[in-house]
């Protein structure tokens, strides 16, 4: 057992893990941070997909104990005083989810490319997005919900949408 | 809203409006009910020890060691908890003598294809149960795979299941001729051979097998220990899988209650009475504590499912101006190593469609399905008939290159024209409404068809190295099943109707019990338009309940595009009792009589006068009952069944353009463009979304996925590396339109839209693909088209057709360059529309 203490979605934790317990098995199984989920064995999906210290990781290739001393946002913590992230009004908007497994691995990744590239073309966001599979959305509601966040987060565009984008978590940058 | 701030007002209709859906708050901020978040206190957890080999003996399993493992409860062979004896279900026994082999929840001993579960280890984690299930040691002497299906049928071949005496499980056929819905087929191909003004094309090709892969993992949670054992499970039919599970295990059905929580992604994947559900039913109940199971997505590829699998031969007789005479097809169907739920009947469903929208006066199906040591086969988004239409509409192309004819010409030519509905197939069916031109008309608009013919004849002639092909589809399907007493004469072991439950509440909201569930189709927000427009009250004020069989006790769940075209009309039908039961109340409470009620806007008003209550009102006043008419209960609550009287029958054309490099192979998404008729549009964002999502998947089958064995009947496919679904990068924006000529067999006039893009858009792909590089010499490259196969392809025909200049860059229109050398350029129409 290693000992590990993080910030997740704002709280901060300190637990016992297994060497080998994987980052999102730890948000799901020892923090019950469901909103987080497991798509395939091979990091191919991104439905795991969360921000450790502000950039996005697949959290199922990622070891609990490797997030000692980060911070980790996870779908659960976009929301700021009830307002959605604008990606995630986003994808409510231009009905970019349908059965919504991949959508929370799908937003986080958005957040992140729009962090590094705040105004994407339709072939930046689907090369952006190429690591997160969905099944359902055939992804060009996906493309543009990101698109139409990324207009929504442009300095200057309506207050109301725009007050969680300016929270420095929300942006990715490698 | 107006509908809410001022209830008295008429609210704006809400069918046809682009709603944003209700379902979406919870997915989009993490809180979701997936059945692996299920955390009970004392829950344990399952892993299975599944086969290595497809064929084997089983000599012995020592569960010794695993045992031993700390946290490890319980280590279980078949016969430990009885899994050898079970045989799970096949509600679909198509023919009489069908065979059935016994389908184990474990192998006993035997197992019949790689993954198959011979051994269970319970434990005190997921991790633990893991690691304990490696330590297990089964003894194995191997027998031969059975992976052909051609070698499966032939005298002497390795038995999947020797017990049975044949690798056949049954053979079923379909003859206009003998149903007297058309002529005999046989006579019509005989008279073309005979016939120097027509000829006869036949085609092989192959449906190669695919896996549905859901994004969410199924999983099922079993807790025994209330007074109704109770199973979560991510499935498609909590319905079906409770009477199911009674019948099969011997269980009180009243002892038994299921449910489907938020569902990630189905596509006829998760129609099944899985063995990993049974097994952990067992493992529960004789251990008396809650028990899950969740799948890896490994374990997911190898052996839920999987769908398609088929070798289709194809023969037409037409005449040489394009007018089909008869078409008979023949089809080996391969189901694995046993039959899933529905699994036999899945290419029957194809029996129906292979005619697609066209007047063909001969028909015959035959169908031959094949056991072989692979997974087993069952439904996958269109079940039957995206096979049955990527048949026809190769065959379709087919015959324009070898008449030299336009290849939507040809379709005109053939196809059911809009005044001759309602039109009767030759396969038996009645289709009810559509219009193929208008459809047709809008979409070849929007693709600029003309243009890129142009564009295509450019590119040829200049040599380009990417080289523009386009394809087409018109296709029809058949949905909203289905007729109950139709299932009965097909020998499907249930019926095909709906329910729906109304509760109005006290404070004026519904509450809407259905019978089907979603994972993913957006109901709850559909189901509330239609019912707000119904009742007259407010979408927020409609709450669809649904997945949990005590309080939706009946229902035939969600597969085939039915929810909306079945389930709706159920809504539909309970709304209309409710107003019923409601008039007496109102006119009591109006002090008028019944007769001069009338309801509109959610509101009961006497005619000609502004007196009147809303339903709201009706409902407060039998949930006080103070004063209500003597001789009627205090309740307006009311329940619908619906059993539809027809299928539906959407139909579309869907036009393709690929590039392909012709130095490469790789073939890119140039244009997509489709128009669909499904009927009235309840949300049109939803219907557009379900669009994309089923071009997606068809797709994919056309140029990125399929499920391959090795010659040991190894998957070679077994993870997400292997089984390359698409990503965003691999497809483009698509084109998509409605027309519509409204269901005349429902009162919604729906026609349902769930399977429509899978089933349509596979042939234009690969009629695209091949359109490119007919010119070279190929005649046909085996699905999927990938960069390799299409490589190989272009350089093979050059090889054998001499010198790659040599090709024919100079035929008309259709750019389709390599007409058959002994049909007369004479017959060619030339190719512009
Ligand atoms: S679970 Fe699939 S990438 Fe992490
Ligand atoms: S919405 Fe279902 S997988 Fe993306």
């Amino acid at each position: 057992m290693a000992r590990i203490r993080t910030t997740v979605d704002g709280l901060v934790y300190e637990d016992d893990v297994e060497p080998r317990m994987l980052l999102v098995q730890y948000l799901r199984e020892r923090l019950g941070k469901t909103g987080t989920v497991i798509g395939c064995d091979t990091s191919n999906c991104g439905a795991c997909t969360v921000h450790l210290d502000g950039l996005s990781v697949k959290s199922c290739s990622v070891l609990a104990v490797q997030a000692n001393g980060s911070e980790v946002l996870t779908v659960e913590g976009l929301e700021r005083d009830g307002q959605l992230h604008p990606v995630q009004q986003a994808f409510h908007d231009n009905h970019a989810l349908q059965c919504g497994y991949c959508t929370p691995g799908m937003i986080m990744q958005s957040i992140d490319l729009l962090g590094d590239n705040p105004d994407p073309s339709e072939h930046e966001v689907r090369e952006g997005i190429e690591g997160n599979l969905c099944r359902c959305t055939g992804y060009q509601n996906i493309v543009r919900a990101v698109q139409d966040a990324a207009q929504k987060m442009k300095p200057g565009a309506h207050a109301s949408t725009s007050s969680s984008a300016a929270q420095p978590v929300a942006g990715g940058g490698a | 809203m107006t509908t809410t701030e001022n209830p008295t007002n008429a609210p704006a209709p809400e069918i046809g409006r682009d709603r944003r859906r209700k379902e979406d708050r919870r997915l989009i901020t993490g809180r979701t009910r997936w059945t692996d978040n299920q955390a009970i206190t004392g829950l344990l957890h399952l892993s299975i020890v599944r086969s290595p080999f497809a064929h084997a003996e089983i000599q012995g399993i020592d569960t010794s060691a695993a045992k031993q493992v700390p946290g490890v409860v319980g280590v279980y062979t078949a016969a430990d908890i009885g899994a050898d004896a079970v045989q799970l279900p096949c509600a679909w026994p198509i023919t009489k003598d069908m065979k059935a082999p016994q389908r184990p929840a474990l192998a006993g001993s035997r197992v019949n294809f790689a993954g198959e579960g011979v051994a269970v280890v319970v434990a005190r984690s997921a991790a633990i149960a893991k690691d304990a299930a490696e330590l297990v040691e089964v003894d194995y002497a191997e027998l031969e795979p059975v992976l052909d299906m051609e070698d499966a049928l032939k005298d002497g071949a390795t038995l999947v299941h020797p017990e049975i005496g044949t690798n056949a499980n049954a053979q079923w056929v379909f003859d206009s001729g003998e149903a007297g819905s058309g002529g005999s087929v046989a006579e019509a191909l005989s008279a073309a051979e005979k016939d120097d003004d027509q000829v006869v094309i036949h085609r092989r090709f192959r449906q190669q097998r695919l896996v549905p892969v859901f994004m969410e993992p199924r999983s099922t949670v079993v807790d025994p220990t209330g007074e109704q054992l109770v199973m979560w499970s991510s499935t498609q039919v909590p319905h079906i899988l409770k009477t199911m599970l009674a019948l099969t295990l011997g269980l009180p059905e009243n002892k038994l209650r299921v449910i489907a929580p938020d569902v990630g992604g189905g596509f006829g994947g998760k129609i099944a009475v899985a063995p990993e559900e049974v097994v952990t039913l067992l493992v529960a109940r004789k251990l008396g504590k809650p028990v899950k199971w969740t799948e890896t997505r490994s374990e997911s590829l190898l052996t839920a499912h999987h769908g398609r699998d088929q070798i289709q031969d194809l023969t037409i007789a037409v005449t040489k101006d394009g007018i089909i005479k008869g078409l008979d097809v023949k089809l080996l169907a391969d189901m694995g190593a046993y039959l899933g739920l529905v699994g036999p009947g899945v290419p029957i469903l194809g029996a129906f469609m292979f005619n697609a929208i066209y007047k063909i006066p001969a028909y015959r199906f035959d169908c031959t399905n094949v056991f072989t040591t692979k997974t087993l086969t069952d439904a996958y988004r269109g079940a039957g008939r995206p096979e049955a239409t990527f048949g026809i509409e190769r065959m379709m192309d087919e015959v324009a290159v070898e008449l030299g004819i336009e290849p939507m010409e040809l379709r005109r030519k053939n196809w059911i024209k809009h005044e001759e509905f309602p039109y009767t197939t030759v396969s038996t069916l009645t289709y009810d409404t559509g219009n193929y031109e208008a459809a047709t008309d809008q979409a070849l608009q929007m693709f600029d068809y003309d243009g890129l013919r142009r564009e295509q004849q450019e590119r040829r002639q200049r040599g380009d190295v990417k080289q523009l092909g386009i394809g087409i589809s018109t296709f029809t399907e058949m949905c909203g099943l289905a007729p109950s007493r139709v299932l009965g004469s097909l020998d499907y072991g249930a019926g095909g109707w709906e329910t729906a439950s109304i509760r109005m509440l006290p404070t004026g909201k519904a509450e809407v019990v259905v019978g089907v569930s979603p994972h993913g189709q957006g109901h709850e927000t559909a189901f509330s338009q239609i019912v707000a427009d119904k009742l007259g009250i407010a979408f927020e004020d409609v709450e669809i309940l649904h997945g949990d069989t005590q309080s939706s006790y009946r229902g035939l769940d969600t597969y085939g595009s039915r929810s909306l075209a079945v389930g709706g009309i159920a809504m539909v039908k309970a709304a209309e009792k409710v107003i019923e039961k409601a008039k007496p109340i109102a006119a009591h409470m109006l002090e008028a009589s019944e007769d001069d009620l009338e309801f509109t806007g959610g509101k009961f008003t006497v005619k000609g006068t502004d007196k009147g209550v809303g339903i709201a009102d009706v409902a407060l006043a039998v949930f006080a009952a103070h004063d209500y008419p003597e001789g009627i209960e205090p309740d307006i609550d009311a329940h619908a069944t619906f059993d539809p009287e027809n299928f539906s029958f959407p139909h579309g054309t869907h036009l393709c353009a690929v590039e392909v490099d012709t130095e490469t192979g790789f073939v890119h998404l140039h244009k997509y463009v489709c128009v669909d008729d499904v009927g009235t549009v309840i949300n049109p964002l939803i219907v557009e979304g379900q669009v994309h999502g089923g071009l997606a998947q068809g797709i994919a089958q056309a140029l990125f996925e399929e499920a391959p064995y090795d010659e040991s009947g190894t998957l070679l496919s077994g993870t997400l590396v292997d089984y390359t679904l698409p990503s965003a990068a691999d497809l483009i924006s698509f084109d998509t339109a409605n027309t519509a000529t409204p269901s005349t067999t429902n009162p919604l006039g729906v026609k349902g839209v769930g399977e429509a893009g899978t089933i349509a858009s596979t042939p234009a792909v690969v009629n695209a693909v091949l359109d490119a590089v007919r010119q070279y010499g190929v005649k046909d490259i085996d699905m999927p088209t990938t960069p390799f196969r299409v490589w190989t392809a272009i350089n093979s025909a050059k090889g054998t057709a001499g010198r790659g200049d040599e090709a024919d860059v100079a035929s008309p229109g259709a750019g389709l360059g390599s007409t058959a050398s002994d049909i007369s350029k004479g017959d060619t129409q030339g190719g512009h529309l």
